[in-house]
């Protein structure tokens, strides 16, 4: 990777507000998402989804199914490869092959209400739902365990038996359903608890909470009578569906073409496969294309939330405001299969302090949900909650503001992370000073009202990446890239690439190719977009006018020494300064001077910025109903550089209204048999319009020098600090200390009816 | 049982299209007549992605069956810029960056719609509660609410 | 299945009593319960086309609301609105804008829900339902059609046409609030709806008062009329009032709320509605 360091020049594109280039296709209704296309001789596929929590699946008959008229394939787990345990990274999380062919359609049994079981694809909708209900599948129903703590009992319900806990010396001699436990931290945690004034502990728990993406998953599987196979699917990453499916149907990648449709939202949960290996051996078995759509039922059902968790926490500080010692318990719910985001929510705990002595445990459990799939700072969210109400409680006994007690144990430049490296510059002290500075923090409150504050960390992540800059005859440039764009980052890549080049933004036209047309991508995803692709675009750019200056320096029978590249032109250097000729120009004589012009890059970026909150918010609750209302909310966060400011704010806003949504009321429901009671947008509560203010922003620029426009992502950490700001300012009008979430209506009440004593 | 053969108006236009009794508007906008601009989100009326207006009022496509519609006008979001001209709203969701994922914002657009044309000057509490029925979950709503009231300021001055 | 858009209130009831034959009005219960699988009707019987089930008059008798006329139509009439704020308030938490385009007073009873918005300010409204059938036409009032959750009390081949209330005289007021976990688009968790009226020196001479979500039917509570009646609607009967409301209760625990929790908001809501409904008395 060659990129450089930040460019010192004077910004003329990032940094402003353009129209994004897709968002005409946007507001008109014409953008093409996942469900929107349909194409000749197409079929429609469905998918029969256990009723059990738990189930051996005895035997499957699909003989009635098949013989219905109009059906034209039905497959079960036999249709796909079964695949040795092997785990492959995938952005934050492992993937594990032999768990995955399992996820996507249950072979020995069926893990959680609404796994896959069977699939059919007929001439109609109507058809495919008669043939669901002629598949016979014999059950043997199991005992179910639901709940973190139950299935890290001893007696608890097996999930699988060859599951020995990983990370635990020596190898555990029975299997149970812990997949995994990690530890990381250093320093002397009795020593550092014995220094401390004050000490406080407490224990919090968190529900699975969904993405909430409103698109469901979707897709178009074409492959052909001699193998070739064609695949349409909303997707945060193209190259990863192309990667899972080849190795789940045992074809080769560059055989399956996959192309990423516009994407509804994903948050996360568009990072795996669901329907994508099933359409295409629906396809493949009836050589037809077939067309796959899940309701919103299950999307709830089988598709991936986040993790529920217990977690404990105990801090201790000394009179003065200075931590000595952190400690945390960690235990997530992985859902079915092990790959909960345990992990990296046991490295964010503690990153923004500055710590002595910390220590972090945490455990990966089975249950039998569905499996859990990224979501937006996967894991962050959980354990800083617990971690930024302790902070918060412990600021209050020593009397000391709470973000003077932030800034005081602030990480900074230099700091040592308790996962172990030190940090580079990053910005939360920054945040921490302008939620000191706004007025929103000096703001009077009245009777029943509360404010919160916290804070959050991310790490971000770079990863390979490819972008190609064709320059057009004309000298417009079409820029192709490979990482589908979920909220702007046509816009903010373009950006880029025109102020490398020197040229109107309007000149470069972004597309999103498939995966036959760049090198792999890794998908659109732990807020790297417009990091690494954005290093990607630059450095394609600088290609471009390398042969450019090259290009012109044949025309002048100079040396390409003897030009430089300014504001969109090349200009002679030394004697006949005055000579210049534009893109145009020289893309007008590209054939006469060495053929077309083509900026290529494919680089493993590296060197992403974390990026740190601070978030504010005012809450006024019902003494009589429970009911808490966000009165006010002020987001804080570094950017590192915004290159388009209106949709920084954006993820800033979005982050913190699905942070509402999470802190207030959104939760599973399921019955005692393990079925799920709330799966859709009626009974699990995101937020609705009217429920939020407007959500103020302050964007901080501290620049990420990996980068050359110093940009960190942002897409994620949005999410870490609400659900603590929101529980600090409910504790804080109420006088009871929240450490479970949802603070939904009626806990709220029962909380404040107990403290009153009744 | 057979088909229903329905004529309605789409957008101004005269259809006709077959449909099953079971087929809802939105089944029939979406797949038979390759209106796609309208949006599936729940199948429940819960999400109003694939709001429309029909006779004039408000409603969920997917809580209509298509053969309600014959005889009445169906205005979807492919109706909404005459020609390469957009609507107020698409230009101020566009210039205040009111969308993120896209998926929702047919049907903002066309709920907003419906809103100025009642209530050419409402209050931010107005905007929200008559837009609680569309949901979004990329842009927490801010850019949105001030698109619509910018909206509103350019339509009452037009 | 079968689509029929009868004309007649005469051909309507003939083809509802069918097997499998089910009312459609405004869709937005049945349409939902289509397509989960809950229902599975072999005609379904659009009843939008008979006349008199659209429309908003008002007569000597008092108003009349035909049943499948839609709510934001109902919301959008100012005479009606100035009469029944608390009935208005209440047809206008049922779902979203769009919701209301097509939702009915009709759909929201024959749909049975113990939650229904609209039928705790009916029952307090002391609205009667024209409930037609192949034998004619018959009135029932509106707390007893709903018999239990998804059952009510029409015959086969029977449907709602209309809705009647009192036009409220002198010194009256009615309110309708609700419990739900956001600020819309939920199911109430308890709704509350009060009619009451004063005479010339503000004693309460009438009062009706209708619950939901906490009963499996809408409950009409006649002790909490009568906490209210002969008092001037003062803290203490306030406080009687919720009492009778919170006793009247006879809640489940289900995903949207608990026993306790709607036993106590039935009594805060009740509070708060009839102060509301007192205001609007008063101010006449």
């Amino acid at each position: 990777m060659t990129v450089p360091g930040v460019t010192q020049k004077n910004l003329k594109i990032v940094g402003t507000r353009p129209l994004r280039p897709d968002g005409v296709d946007k507001v008109t209704g014409r953008a093409k998402f996942g469900a929107d296309i349909h194409v000749p001789n197409m079929l429609i596929g469905r998918v029969l989804r256990s009723p059990h929590a738990h189930a051996r699946i005895k035997s499957i008959d699909v003989s009635k199914a098949q013989a219905l008229k109009g059906v034209k394939a039905v497959i079960t787990c036999a249709d796909l490869c079964d695949l040795p345990s092997e785990f492959i990274p995938a952005g934050e999380m492992m993937v594990n092959f032999k768990d995955m062919t399992r996820n996507v359609m249950a072979r020995e049994k069926a893990l959680y209400e609404g796994h896959a079981v069977a699939a059919v694809a007929a001439v109609s909708d109507a058809v495919a739902a008669h043939a669901l209900a002629l598949i016979d599948v014999q059950y043997e129903v199991l005992p179910h365990v639901m709940d973190v703590s139950k299935a890290m009992e001893p007696d608890a319900p097996l999930l699988h038996d060859d599951m020995y806990t990983i990370g635990v010396e020596p190898k555990p001699a029975m299997p149970s359903n812990i997949a995994k436990r990690v530890e990381f931290g250093f320093g002397d945690l009795e020593a550092g608890f014995a220094k401390a004034d004050v000490i406080v502990e407490r224990e919090f728990t968190t529900k699975p909470v969904h993405q909430g993406y409103i698109e469901p998953h979707a897709c178009l599987a074409s492959v052909s009578e001699d193998g070739k196979a064609e695949l349409w699917c909303t997707t945060q990453g193209q190259f990863i569906v192309r990667a899972f499916c080849a190795k789940l149907l045992g074809m080769e990648v560059s055989n399956l073409r996959v192309t990423a449709s516009e994407i509804g939202g994903g948050f996360g949960g568009k990072t795996v496969v669901y329907l994508e290996p099933l359409a295409l051996a629906l396809s493949r078995k009836a050589c037809q294309p077939v067309k796959m759509t899940m309701s919103r039922t299950e999307v709830f059902r089988a598709s991936g939330p986040t993790s529920g968790a217990k977690i404990w926490v105990k801090v201790g500080a000394t009179k003065d405001g200075r931590i000595t010692a952190a400690e945390a318990l960690l235990k997530y719910q992985a859902g079915a299969f092990q790959g909960s985001p345990v992990q990296p929510g046991a490295m964010c705990a503690f990153a923004p302090y500055d710590l002595e002595n910390v220590r972090i445990v945490g455990f990966d459990v089975v249950v039998n949900r569905p499996k859990v799939a990224a979501y937006r700072a996967p894991g962050g969210p959980i354990s800083e909650f617990a971690v930024e109400g302790v902070i918060d409680e412990i600021a209050k006994k020593i009397g000391m503001d709470p973000v003077e007690f932030r800034l005081k144990n602030a990480a900074k430049e230099g700091t040592r992370a308790p996962y172990g490296p030190k940090l580079g510059p990053i910005g939360l002290v920054e945040t921490l000073q302008a939620a000191k500075a706004h007025a929103h923090y000096r703001a009077p409150l009245k009777a029943n009202q509360g404010r919160g504050v916290a804070s959050g960390f991310w790490f971000n992540i770079g990863g390979e990446t490819c972008a190609t800059l064709n320059v057009g005859e004309d000298g417009s440039v079409a820029m192709v890239l490979g990482t589908p764009d979920i909220g702007g980052s046509r816009a903010s890549l373009s950006m880029m690439a025109a102020e490398e080049l020197g040229i109107p933004m309007e000149q470069v036209h972004a597309i999103i190719g498939d995966t036959s047309s760049l090198g792999f991508n890794f998908l659109t995803g732990g807020s790297r977009v417009t990091f690494s692709s954005g290093m990607a675009v630059v450095e394609a750019a600088r290609d471009v006018i390398k042969q450019l200056r090259s290009r012109a320096a044949k025309i002048w029978e100079v040396s390409a020494e003897e030009v430089e590249w300014v504001e969109g032109r090349a200009r002679l250097l030394g004697e006949g300064k005055d000579k210049s000729l534009s893109l145009a120009d020289l893309a007008k004589t590209a054939g006469k001077t060495g053929g077309p012009i083509v900026g290529n890059a494919a680089i493993n970026a590296t060197g992403a910025g974390p990026s740190l909150a601070t978030h504010l918010v005012d809450v006024e609750v019902d003494p009589e109903t429970g009911k808490v209302t966000i009165l006010r909310y002020t987001a804080i966060q570094d950017a590192g550089k915004a290159v388009h400011p209106s949709y920084v704010e954006g993820q800033m806003q979005g982050g913190a209204v699905q942070g509402i949504g999470w802190a207030l009321n959104e939760e599973y429901i399921y019955d005692d048999k393990g079925r799920l009671e709330n799966p859709g947008f009626l009974d699990y509560r995101i937020p609705v319009c009217s429920d939020v203010p407007m959500i103020d922003t302050v964007i901080v620029e501290v620049p990420n020098p990996r980068h050359p426009y110093g940009v960190r992502g942002v897409g994620e950490t949005p999410i870490v600090p609400p659900m603590a700001a929101i529980a600090n300012a409910v504790s804080n009008a109420t006088g009871y200390r929240f450490t479970d979430l949802p603070m939904s209506p009626p806990r709220v009440l029962a909380a404040i009816d107990s403290q009153r004593g009744g | 049982m057979a088909k229903q053969h329905v004529t309605t108006t789409v957008n101004g236009d005269t259809v006709e299209f077959l449909c099953g009794t079971e087929q809802t508007l939105l089944d029939v906008l979406r797949d038979e007549l390759y209106l796609t601009g309208s949006k599936e989100g729940c199948g429940s009326g819960d999400c109003g992605a694939c709001s429309v207006m029909l006779d004039g009022r408000l409603v969920c496509a997917c809580l209509v069956l298509g053969a309600e519609a014959q005889g009445r006008s169906v205005e979807t979001i492919e109706g909404m810029a005459k020609g390469d001209e957009l609507h107020p709203l698409q230009q101020k969701f566009l210039e205040h960056a009111a969308l993120q994922c896209g998926i929702c914002t047919p049907g903002f657009l066309i709920a907003a719609k419906a809103l100025l044309a009642k209530k050419p000057n409402p209050t931010e509490t107005e905007v929200r509660y008559w837009l609680a029925g569309n949901l979004c979950r990329c842009t927490g709503y801010d850019k949105i609410v001030r698109a619509v009231m910018d909206a509103a300021v350019v339509m009452r001055t037009a | 299945m079968d689509y029929r858009s009868p004309t007649t209130a005469k051909d309507a009831a003939g083809l509802l009593a069918q097997d499998g034959a089910y009312g459609l009005a405004g869709g937005t219960d049945l349409l939902v319960k289509l397509r989960t699988g809950f229902v599975a009707p072999r005609m379904v019987v659009d009843l939008k086309a008979v006349p008199r089930l659209r429309g908003i008059e008002s007569d000597a008798r008092g108003w009349r609301i035909g049943a499948a006329t839609p709510c934001a139509e109902i919301g959008e009439h100012a005479g009606f609105t100035a009469a029944w704020p608390g009935v208005v308030e209440a047809l206008q938490l049922i779902g979203s804008t769009q919701i209301q385009g097509r939702a009915t007073l009709g759909g929201n009873l024959c749909n049975a829900s113990p939650a229904a918005d609209s039928v705790p300010a009916l029952i307090a409204a002391g609205a009667v339902c024209e409930v037609a059938g192949a034998q004619g036409e018959r009135e029932v009032p509106v707390e007893q059609i709903i018999t239990g959750p998804g059952r009510n009390a029409l015959a086969r081949g029977e449907f709602i046409m209309g809705f009647r209330l009192p036009k409220p005289t002198g010194r009256a007021g009615d309110a309708y609030l609700r419990f739900i976990p956001r600020t819309e688009m939920d199911i109430a968790v308890v709704g509350v709806g009060v009619s009451l009226a004063l005479d010339a020196q503000g004693v309460c001479t009438h009062a009706r008062v209708g619950l939901g979500a906490v009963a499996p039917t809408p409950l009409l509570v006649a002790a909490g009329a009568k906490a209210l009646i002969g008092t001037r609607v003062d803290d203490a009967a306030l406080k009687a009032l919720a009492a009778a409301a919170s006793a009247a209760c006879k809640p489940i625990d289900d995903k949207r709320g608990t026993i306790a929790y709607r036993i106590k908001v039935a009594g805060v809501l009740a509070r708060r509605a009839a102060k509301i409904a007192l205001e609007r008395a008063a101010g006449k």
